[in-house]
């Protein structure tokens, strides 16, 4: 891949970024959450139309329209989220699209033909699946082995992994290696994507190190070490501009204590913060950031753990309970979890409010034209009226409505996640402004991001999470984002 | 709430917006006009047709019979049209309504009919039977409203299960007593008066009392869709059920109440449709949630969930009665109707859809 641009309104997403992946080798592709490693990958199954650049495969240029026209020239990619039929059988999933029929002409497709192809790439592989099982009776490690046998069943050449190892135990993943060991040896050319460090030290060629859409570097694996790699991987200017941090961090106001879930992996999380603290929560891409928020908000059913605020014991069952009881959450997913799309701006803005805005179960128009009003004026939200529906607006006013409709609640712990994601620079400003004034107005803030710049720059404190834990917790006044990747990594 | 505003003013800087648009523009826009407002452009030339070819259709009778027909069929249309707004359905709604019709008609037969059900029943006051069967249509959305909340099970699997319960339960209290499965005739007139007697005249001709009922009962829901929290709770949840419950919005007892308050509008329906026909039997109430729900897209209740006027099923009924009267006037046969009717359904979601999809 040489010179692959590709932007997205506001954003250059891929500024000139090349890629060389020699048959044979393993070719590790790192950086942090939204360096730009997906954007690049998409662009070569074609999810994405780059915007310039050009791909070469075995020295032939290439232009795959999506994925199966990847697929079929030789080019697989094996999903971080596997995406099979799982209720079909394993030979089905193999075969899917492209079933074998009995002989040319006959539209009936061949049990038997399936079974003994899917048989034979199995063997090869050294795998003990039996084609016949259904996709849903095997473990997640499985399933990526048929997704790889998959890839191979279509002679590919080239096969990408993305982040295969996250949900694989230890002897899961050393069976993973053995079959890339495999395939190199077939002369295949493998792209690894992985936060995992040792991982990447001891199966890996080379190293491409991506950040901001950019190409930092490429070196030989054998001559780098784990420091070294975090270094590339950070090693930035903070380009934005912060507001100057809320300092006026007064008595504890929210004390947490063995936090656990009983359906996702969060486990036995524990901090305090005080009122006028903006605490940052760090962690990489299923770390149990976005979980450790909704377990507090009462979103997930709690296993264990105690939540005391101003001293008093409290609960959060659910979300109701946990509004009540004056906390706010704003979630990771605005279009999914946030904005009612097709109600207006008003609707949205005091959906969390009703009571306030009533009187006996009867809406008060009037009461709530006058706040929505307030919270458009205050967020400074870009719209010609109260009554434009919300889906119109851009992320940024979009996130302001929202932040408006909790403000409405008068939340005592907000708990933000990733508040600025999809927003454009100048309305990022506006955000952590807004932030740092809740802050030094009495209030508490929790803010997840995966932005480490955004973290430093707001936060007081940073917690960082890792695998479900919580790794540890850093100055955001002192500490570096070294330190805080050495953390997040502690735990994968 | 539900209201479909375009944002910006009203009609006139909407054409001197459309002024300022280039030719392709102008063809797409005036396009999408037409489509979108497709139904009422078809029901218009319809009943200009109609009109023409027989003329009695616009008489004062005919209209007067329509407006009647209308508010007949209009609170089970507000009914469903809720349930509609969750983005959901309730096909249970016709049997429910035949359920009540029966309920209260043999609660309220002459004491002196032959065959009446209860032979010992003195004549019940209305507003107990009226009570009872309320409960009734309250109990069977309570019973919809929980199996979907509770168990996110799909409105349509819910209700056509309940619609088939209602049905045996209505055949088995059809055999209760000295009726023997035969159609409840015989109604007490303090019933038959009470729902068809004259409300006024219009040159003569009558209008009956339950269009008062109609359409006080439509004022009603329009101010718990517009002016209660219940009712932005509603739109809130059809809108977004997963922001819904994020913001707090309590969403198992909305869609409860959602489909109680349906429940509640068949039972209306039914005790309206008993005195106004005068012999119920298991039929009554067959295949109305299929005109009502037509109604109900007709008059932009979306199956995207979240948007809908109570005007809007309110013109939807209204439009539906017409082109049913209209057809008979050309004698149209009765299996014609059905076909017609399919079309109408399909065509009006279809144009609805056209609005929500994203434009790629």
């Amino acid at each position: 891949m040489v010179d692959i641009v590709k932007a997205f309104p506001g954003v250059k997403a891929l500024d000139r970024v090349s890629l060389n992946v020699d048959g044979g080798t393993v070719h590790a592709l790192m950086g942090e959450n939204g360096a730009g490693k997906s954007t690049l990958m998409k662009c070569l199954f074609g999810v994405y139309k780059k915007d310039g650049g050009s791909i070469f495969l075995n020295g032939r240029e290439v232009a795959f329209k999506n994925s199966k026209d990847a697929l079929e020239n030789g080019v697989a990619m094996v999903h971080q989220e596997l995406n099979q039929a799982l209720k079909l059988s394993v030979m089905d999933n193999m075969w899917l699209g492209r079933f074998p029929k009995v002989a040319k002409f006959i539209p009936f497709t061949s049990e038997r033909k399936m079974y003994r192809q899917t048989k034979q790439i199995f063997d090869e592989l050294g795998l003990k699946i039996d084609p016949n099982l259904k996709m849903s009776r095997l473990s997640v490690s499985q399933r990526q082995m048929v997704e790889i046998a998959k890839a191979v069943s279509y002679n590919s050449k080239v096969i990408v992994f993305d982040e295969p190892t996250s949900s694989l135990n230890d002897r899961e993943a050393e069976t993973l290696f053995r079959i890339i060991e495999m395939l190199k040896a077939k002369g295949c050319g493998i792209i690894y994507i992985s936060h995992k460090m040792e991982e990447i030290l001891r199966i890996s060629d080379f190293v491409t190190v991506m950040r901001d859409g950019m190409h930092v570097a490429t070196r030989p694996a054998g001559e780098l070490t784990m420091d070294e790699i975090i270094k590339l991987m950070v090693g930035r200017e903070l380009t934005q501009r912060y507001p100057p941090k809320a300092d006026s961090a007064g008595e504890t106001l929210l004390s947490v204590s063995g936090l656990s879930s009983v359906y996702n992996q969060l486990q036995d999380v524990s901090f305090d913060i005080k009122r006028g603290e903006v605490v940052g929560v760090a962690g990489l891409d299923g770390s149990g950031r976005t979980e450790l928020l909704e377990n507090l908000f009462g979103l997930s059913l709690r296993k264990s753990g105690s939540i005391i605020l101003n001293g008093k014991m409290i609960r959060n069952r659910n979300p109701r309970e946990a509004i009540k009881n004056g906390f706010a959450l704003l979630t990771e997913e605005r279009r999914a979890t946030g904005i009612f799309g097709i109600l207006n701006i008003r609707e949205n803005t005091v959906i969390s409010s009703l009571k306030r805005h009533s009187l006996a179960g009867v809406f008060r128009k009037n009461q709530a034209r006058k706040s929505t009003d307030d919270c458009i004026k205050s967020l400074r939200v870009k719209t010609p009226t109260q009554e434009t529906k919300i889906r119109t607006l851009s992320g940024g006013n979009q996130q302001k409505v929202i932040l408006g409709r909790w403000l409405l609640t008068e939340p005592e712990v907000l708990l933000l996640d990733e508040p600025t994601r999809g927003i454009d620079v100048g309305a990022k400003y506006e955000i952590y402004q807004l932030i740092i004034n809740l802050a030094k107005s009495g209030k508490a803030v929790v803010m997840v991001s995966s932005e480490m710049p955004e973290l430093l720059g707001v936060c007081n404190r940073i917690l960082v999470m890792s695998g479900g834990r919580l790794a540890g917790e850093v100055n955001a006044d002192s500490t570096t984002q070294e330190e805080i990747m050495t953390l997040a990594t502690k735990y994968v | 709430m539900g209201e479909s505003r375009t944002s910006g003013g009203g009609l006139f800087s909407r054409f001197a917006e459309f002024k300022h648009l280039s030719g392709n523009d102008k063809r797409r826009a005036v396009s999408d006009l037409i489509f979108n407002n497709a139904m009422f452009i078809i029901i218009a030339i319809a009943i200009v047709f109609i009109a023409i070819r027989v003329p009695e259709f616009l008489s004062l009778s005919s209209i007067i019979n329509i407006v009647s027909l209308t508010a007949a069929r209009l609170p089970i249309a507000l009914g469903v049209a809720g349930a509609i707004v969750l983005s959901g359905t309730d096909i249970s709604a016709g049997r429910v309504v035949g359920l009540t019709a029966c309920i209260a008609a043999s609660l309220l037969q002459m004491t002196d009919y032959p065959k009446k059900m209860f032979p010992d029943l003195p004549v019940l006051p209305l507003i107990v039977v009226l009570l009872a069967v309320l409960a009734v249509g309250a109990v069977i959305g309570l019973i919809n409203g929980f199996f979907v909340a509770k168990f996110k099970l799909h409105p349509f699997i819910v209700t056509l299960s309940t619609q088939l319960i209602v049905f045996g339960a209505v055949l088995m209290y059809l055999m209760i007593g000295n009726n023997n499965g035969q159609t409840l005739s015989g109604l007490d007139p303090s019933y038959t008066d009470f729902v068809r007697g004259t409300l006024f005249r219009v040159g003569g001709v009558a209008v009956p009392r339950y269009v008062l009922y109609s359409a006080v009962l439509t004022v009603i829901m329009w101010f718990i869709w517009n002016k209660t929290t219940f009712g932005k709770n509603m739109f809130a949840v059809g809108s977004n059920e997963e922001a819904a419950n994020v913001s707090g919005v309590n969403v198992f007892k909305t869609i409860v109440l959602v489909f109680m308050l349906a429940g509640v509008m068949y039972a209306v329906t039914g005790f309206i449709e008993g005195g106004r026909i005068a012999s119920c039997s298991a039929n009554t109430g067959l295949n109305y949630e299929g005109d009502a729900i037509a109604a109900c897209v007709i008059g932009g209740v979306s199956f995207v969930g979240g948007t809908g006027k109570i005007s809007g099923i309110v013109t939807g009924v209204f439009l539906l009665q017409l082109i049913f009267v209209g057809l008979n006037f050309l004698s149209v046969s009765a299996n014609m109707l059905y076909i017609i009717k399919g079309l109408i359904i399909l065509t009006a979601c279809a144009i609805d859809m056209r609005k929500y999809l994203a434009r790629k």
